[in-house]
């Protein structure tokens, strides 16, 4: 694939960086990501990957774009309250950049669809808000060999991992199984400043370039936490943990499955 | 004895476990955090039994899916 006049120029301050250059573009253009969660950390993913040109992005999310999203999922507008997110997010991101490929899956990812839809891309984004759906996206990608980044927000905090499967520590080393049932409340009630989500995401997707082009160094073994009231960024270093129960030395799971989702109600929150 | 708690330099009273020192830090729910000491992530059931020594590092790593409440 050689690039046209159009995309020289559309791409010039990406070709004109030694580390990235027109080879770098193509390369670019020729890769396939995977984002899981069409919402505040998957829509600057998204915005951001288009835009720099990653030729195939695909979108997994059931839900539809609802009045509360639109605080911090800026991929949606407000004329698209009531439309599915991934059909939201395909025509923004054709209208950014139609050089991309868009891939949607109007569906909730699941430990008898994940493998199949994930094994087609180079990289995954985790932007998922709910832990079993994390640990799905780990344990998936640790089958599939695939590299993704792992994220989560939270009020004023956020934080971040590059997970290489089998090379590298994994959500499951650092937590071995989601949080027993009645300690979670569930996310409307805790609240996130929307802007996080953006920073986060964004992240997210630096790492997803940096990982297609083979550049610099990728945020593994470390968990990146944010805290934005302090404005401090700490780089915790991690391991992989002999006693994962995943990619450990006497690992216990040996396939996908659905974990069961810990939210508590109102009523039984210890929070 | 001196630790470093999440990266800061905490002065606390010498023999404390790692459950205490949850309890010490104010850890409201600490079935949503991880425990990392000096690198190795420990199991749940060694909070109980591990005793913390002078310069240890600690790391506590929250569980974050978006938007749920941690602290």
């Amino acid at each position: 694939m050689s690039l046209n006049e159009q995309q020289i120029e559309r791409y010039s301050r990406h070709i004109i960086l030694e580390e990235i250059g027109g080879i770098g573009q193509e390369k670019l253009l020729a890769s396939k990501v995977l984002i899981v969660g069409a919402g505040g950390l998957g829509s600057p993913a998204a915005l951001y990957l288009a835009a720099a040109g990653v030729g195939t992005i695909g979108i997994i999310d059931a839900d539809r774009v609802d009045l509360t999203n639109l605080q911090r999922q800026i991929i949606h507008h407000t004329s698209d309250i009531g439309v599915e997110k991934v059909k939201s997010a395909e025509n923004k991101i054709r209208a950014i950049n139609p050089d991309v490929t868009v891939k949607t899956y109007h569906q909730f990812a699941k430990a008898d669809n994940i493998r199949e839809i994930i094994r087609y891309y180079d990289f995954v984004i985790d932007g998922t808000d709910n832990f079993p759906a994390k640990f799905l996206i780990n344990d998936a990608c640790y089958f599939e060999k695939k590299p993704f980044s792992h994220a989560g927000i939270l009020k004023f905090y956020g934080q971040l991992i590059t997970v290489l499967p089998s090379k590298t520590a994994c959500y499951r080393c650092i937590f071995n199984a989601p949080p027993p049932a009645g300690v979670v409340p569930s996310c409307s009630q805790a609240g996130v400043l929307g802007v996080l989500a953006g920073v986060i995401g964004s992240l997210q997707a630096t790492e997803a370039i940096k990982y297609l082009l083979d550049l610099g160094k990728l945020l593994t073994n470390t968990l990146l936490t944010y805290d934005a009231l302090e404005m401090d960024f700490r780089a915790v270093k991690l391991s992989r943990n002999p006693n994962c129960p995943l990619c450990g030395e006497n690992a216990e799971i040996t396939e996908l499955k659905d974990e069961e989702q810990p939210v508590c109600d109102l009523k039984n929150c210890k929070c | 004895m001196k630790l470093i708690v999440n990266g800061k330099e905490d002065n606390l009273v010498e023999g404390l476990t790692v459950s205490q020192l949850l309890i010490e830090q104010k850890v409201k729910m600490p079935e949503m955090v991880s425990v990392e000491l000096n690198g190795r992530i420990l199991k749940r059931s060694e909070f109980e039994n591990t005793t913390l020594n002078e310069g240890d590092k600690v790391e506590f790593l929250y569980f974050m899916g978006g938007g749920n409440v941690t602290k």
